[in-house]
């Protein structure tokens, strides 16, 4: 196939949402097959890898991230539908979950401020900007929340969703082993803890390691997702930013 | 299958339209789990209809962060300005709320009494 051919048929493709799609669901599957090889190890998280596997394609051929997200979009799309799916697991553990409604609740409350105000502070001691300050705050729970949350309060969506997903990778990589060491080992508890903090990356982790941790975090964030609309444009004013 | 996808994208979209409609604080996506989490309650049937496709979807959830993961590369310039405050105010942050929300819980469970909630580590 002549050179000139092969020019066209990636500018055609280049252009059109199929390619990218496809390349983001391949980036993936190999960042997954990686992780499972290496006995599933938390360092290798398949979202950061297949994140930095695709940033180096798209560096490599010169697209534009709006290019790519053009073909991206139908996986990004399904966040909505899988918030809502996380019914289901949840109704499988409606007695435990009627049961521990109230500590849920505490839990969440405390969680979703602790994330909120410790994030914005330790940026402020260091010298972050108010933008980026305001963009921290929602991090914690789902992206197409929190970048909701973000532009209400005058943060940056896009740089909120980029946060939210290192904050996800970052409990799902510490989350296990820190309440190991905090002596907490009660799947229910477990997966409370990582659902307020690390939203659906959190979960995706909670889940492997068991179908109730998986669900509980699923709550937790659901219940986070919730507080946090509710609680941090209060916070943000509290403490006299944005607004 | 077809039956269940339907069943969450409907529920998706009628959460989305209460939101709009009665200007709501929480997400669109959020309210339409609360609601489903009710209708499985009520409706046996419906937990059949959505079991496969939440499955599905559930199996595979951190896939669908990475597009938005990607957005990086679009903020390389504020991220090497302020690489230190935004690393710190992650990792600190993101340790804190996985402590201060398991021992939360942890404590609540004992006050309550409603045991059962640690099985070890005391």
């Amino acid at each position: 196939m002549p050179v000139t051919d092969l020019g066209r048929i990636w500018v055609y493709l280049a252009a059109s949402p199929l390619l990218w799609l496809s390349v983001t669901l391949l980036a993936y599957l190999l960042a997954h097959a990686l992780y499972r090889r290496t006995g599933e190890n938390p360092l290798l998280n398949p979202v950061a890898v297949a994140v930095a596997l695709l940033i180096a394609v798209l560096v490599a051929t010169d697209t534009a991230y709006a290019t790519y997200f053009e073909g991206a979009q139908f996986v990004h799309f399904l966040l909505g539908p899988a918030t809502v799916a996380l019914a289901v697991p949840l109704y499988r553990q409606r007695g435990r979950l009627r049961r521990l409604w109230l500590p849920i609740a505490a839990a969440v409350v405390v969680g979703v401020g602790v994330a909120a105000v410790s994030a914005m502070v330790s940026a402020h001691l260091l010298g972050a900007s108010v933008e980026t300050m305001l963009s921290l705050a929602p991090k914690s729970v789902t992206a197409p929340v929190a970048m909701g949350i973000s532009e209400k309060i005058g943060g940056l969506p896009s740089l909120t969703a980029v946060l939210v997903v290192a904050t996800g990778i970052l409990g799902a990589v510490t989350g296990t082993r820190l309440l190991g060491w905090c002596g907490v080992r009660d799947d229910a508890i477990r997966g409370i803890a990582m659902g307020v903090t690390s939203h659906g990356i959190g979960t995706a982790r909670a889940f492997q390691v068991s179908p109730t941790m998986g669900a509980f975090s699923g709550l937790g964030m659901a219940l986070s997702a919730f507080a946090t609309a509710l609680l941090v444009p209060w916070l943000v004013r509290m403490l006299g930013l944005g607004g | 299958m077809l039956v269940g996808i339907t069943l969450l994208l409907c529920y998706q979209l009628a959460g989305e339209a209460l939101v709009l409609a009665f200007g709501l604080p929480l997400p669109g996506p959020v309210l339409g789990m609360l609601l489903l989490l009710l209708t499985l309650v009520l409706r046996e049937s419906a937990v059949l209809a959505t079991e496969a496709p939440a499955e599905a979807l559930l199996g595979h959830l951190s896939l669908l962060f990475v597009p938005a993961g990607v957005g990086v590369m679009v903020h390389t310039q504020r991220l090497g300005g302020e690489w230190l405050p935004i690393a710190v105010a992650l990792v600190v942050s993101t340790l804190l709320t996985l402590v201060a929300v398991a021992l939360t819980m942890r404590q609540m469970v004992r006050w309550l009494g409603l045991g059962a909630g640690d099985h070890a580590g005391d």
